[in-house]
């Protein structure tokens, strides 16, 4: 589940805010969005591709955490952002679909390519 | 209250919605999509990516690809159907990558393989084409009813925009319904928007549904994710917890064996037959899958892990809103089905492994919807509009008594006799009976009282959604007297000759099921 939404990285463009499929940002009075439903969040990275700043961190069990990790330990290996990465998404990246070719499922087919 | 007129409007932002609306705007309508979260992540497909049953079309290549899965599906496709589903899937591939300008990648000679999509990266350009053919797109605004007119035909629907606290209405020539399958909330892969709110519209429309007895897929997922791509567990191997193998389980078929297992002790997964070059190509094709195992420490090549089953109920099972036309028509006048929500035995039969049928379907049955809607609402000479509606919605919206809340309570109800493997999954007569009665006697009480305020009406149907879902089901696979597709019966093991027919449900107080008569005709 959503866990960690940046303050020091949030530029406040609302984008999770309106990408979440099940709504769980409200917009903070501050502009920072806050994780207002986290029950609701449904695991699925949707907020962390769209994030321009790599400031969202979803945590892959489907239930909340006791609390939310270390921001400085995730920024510092490279968690942050890591799933936008890895899809290629973000100024000056190839896109993971143009990569996105792998093994063949049995020995004799064709490659699987999603 | 917001009030919308539109010559056609699509009830979801899946791929199908997406194609829909395309599709619909391209014949010259007027189109509104609204979508319950957001076009271009809401839905199975955008979070998760998949393969995709593109054929070149050749007829070798072709009939080889009808014949690969009828058996597996209970013989109970369709051959017209499924090679327009070829046209139609090959004809929209190529759009993408002409038109939306996917980033297919390319092969050894430079040529594009156009097999597959990525998710996000699909979902976020069918965006960007629905926007560009000028429809008005709806985000957080879940449909909670359809409106018909004093004929019955489908003039609109009602629902909710849930970031501005308000109602809308949408008066429509037609309406699509590509809301998508119901997964109960199980957190399977971006499926919580999915809980078959579209087939309880239709129903009380007085539409039918189809194949509701193929409603028992379960993915795995490492124990307590929600990442549910199961390809990859083709190269698993699958362990008790003193680590000696589990005997019989696997990802394509023994998926059964680890749900036995799962009811009493833990199931430990390696991926351990990928040779390092596979390793690597699985990291380029599906980041996501990865993501549980990086995030948490887990190698998933040298280490045991723990998997769990998570239901895919309709969105990977095949039951859903019966078509009655090739168009995506369903029998009620001025309503239409697409993706998941609509039945895709016609192409599935009683079954579906991966997603590349789905895809396919998703796309071409959201074309067809689109097209077949746009075509009603021109018919409709501009009339459309000024229709007497009425508003359609019964449980969850308008009790017959007095109204309470408790949406929770029902939900949790309704996931206690459908999540279960030894329920739904490993089903016998002597369990489902029971279940059934449960789900009858929550329905009667939901039917009753439940009735929740401002956007809670969305929680509220979506709970009466998922109730009646379970009913179809249950009805479905206790009228299947036989094991036949994913509807495999314990008590009766055997495939019967004599029930080589699909199954129409319907109803809602009172649920039916009847063999369906004739086959469905193809004419366009």
């Amino acid at each position: 589940m959503i866990e960690i939404v940046s303050r020091e990285r949030c530029i406040a463009c609302d984008k999770c805010v309106d990408v979440c499929p099940t709504n769980v940002f409200d917009r903070g009075a501050d502009g920072i969005p806050v994780i207002a439903r986290q029950s609701d969040c449904q695991t699925c990275f949707m907020c962390e591709a769209y994030c321009p700043v790599d400031a969202l961190f979803v945590d892959p069990r489907s239930h909340a955490l006791p609390e939310p990790p270390d921001e400085a330990v995730l920024a510092a290996d490279g968690t942050l952002g890591g799933y936008r990465a890895q899809i290629g998404w973000g100024r000056g990246r190839t896109p993971g679909a143009r990569l996105a070719i792998g093994p063949s499922l049995d020995r004799a087919g064709a490659p699987l390519t999603s | 209250m917001t009030e919308l007129n539109a010559d056609v409007l699509v009830a979801g932002g899946g791929p199908a919605g997406a194609w829909a609306a395309i599709k619909a705007a391209e014949a010259g309508a007027d189109v509104v999509l609204a979508d319950k979260g957001y076009l271009g992540t809401s839905g199975a497909t955008a979070s998760a990516g998949t393969g995709v049953w593109y054929v070149e079309p050749e007829p070798q290549a072709r009939e080889a690809a009808m014949a690969s899965r009828e058996s597996l599906g209970g013989y109970l496709a369709d051959r017209d159907w499924m090679a327009r589903v070829l046209d139609q899937t090959y004809a929209n591939m190529n759009e993408l990558a002409e038109i939306s300008r996917y980033p297919f990648p390319v092969d050894d000679n430079g040529r594009q393989i156009r097999r597959g999509l990525q998710g996000p990266e699909y979902m976020r350009r069918m965006r960007v084409r629905v926007r560009r053919a000028g429809v008005r797109v709806l985000d957080h605004s879940p449909v909670t009813e359809l409106l018909a007119d004093g004929s019955g035909s489908v003039a609109g629907a009602a629902g909710y925009r849930v970031r501005d606290d308000r109602p809308f209405r949408v008066h429509a020539g037609a309406v699509v319904l590509a809301t998508g399958g119901c997964a109960f909330l199980s957190r399977a892969l971006g499926c919580d928007v999915n809980t078959g709110d579209g087939a309880l519209f239709a129903a009380e429309a007085g539409a039918e549904l189809s194949g509701m007895e193929f409603s028992n897929a379960y993915a795995i997922a490492p124990a307590f994710t929600s990442v549910t791509k199961t390809a990859f567990y083709s190269f698993a191997t699958f362990y008790h917890a003193d680590g000696t193998v589990l005997e019989g389980a696997g990802s394509r078929k023994g998926r059964s064996v680890i749900a036995r297992t799962l009811l009493s002790e833990p199931v430990l997964c390696r991926i351990d037959r990928a040779t390092p070059e596979d390793q690597r190509a699985m990291r380029l094709a599906q980041a996501n899958f990865f993501l549980p195992f990086d995030r948490q420490g887990i190698d998933p090549f040298k280490d045991l892990f723990p998997v769990t089953l998570l239901a895919e109920g309709t969105v990977r099972g095949t039951g859903g809103i019966r078509l009655t036309g090739a168009d995506c028509a369903t029998s009620v006048p001025g309503l239409y089905a697409a993706g998941d929500a609509a039945t895709r035995e016609l192409v599935c039969g009683g079954f579906t492994g991966g997603g590349s049928h789905n895809a396919a379907w998703a796309m071409s049955s959201g074309t067809w919807a689109g097209q077949g809607a746009a075509r009603y609402a021109a018919g409709l000479g501009g009339r459309a509009g000024e229709r007497a509606v009425h508003a359609l919605g019964e449980a969850g919206l308008r009790p017959a008594g007095p109204a309470t809340g408790g949406h929770a309570e029902y939900i949790a109800a309704v996931q206690a006799e459908v999540l279960p493997y030894d329920k739904n999954l490993l089903r016998h007569g002597d369990r489902l009976t029971p279940a059934l009665d449960v789900l009858d006697r929550t329905w009667r009480e939901l039917r009753g009282t439940l009735r929740e305020e401002g956007a809670g009406v969305v929680r509220a149907r979506s709970a009466a959604a998922m109730t009646a879902h379970a009913r179809w089901m249950y009805s479905a696979a206790l009228a299947r007297t036989e094991t036949r597709g994913m509807h495999k019966r314990l008590d009766l093991p055997e495939q019967d000759p004599a029930q080589h027919r699909r199954l129409v449900t319907g109803g809602l107080d009172e649920i039916w099921t009847r063999p369906e008569a004739g086959a469905l005709a193809v004419a366009s």
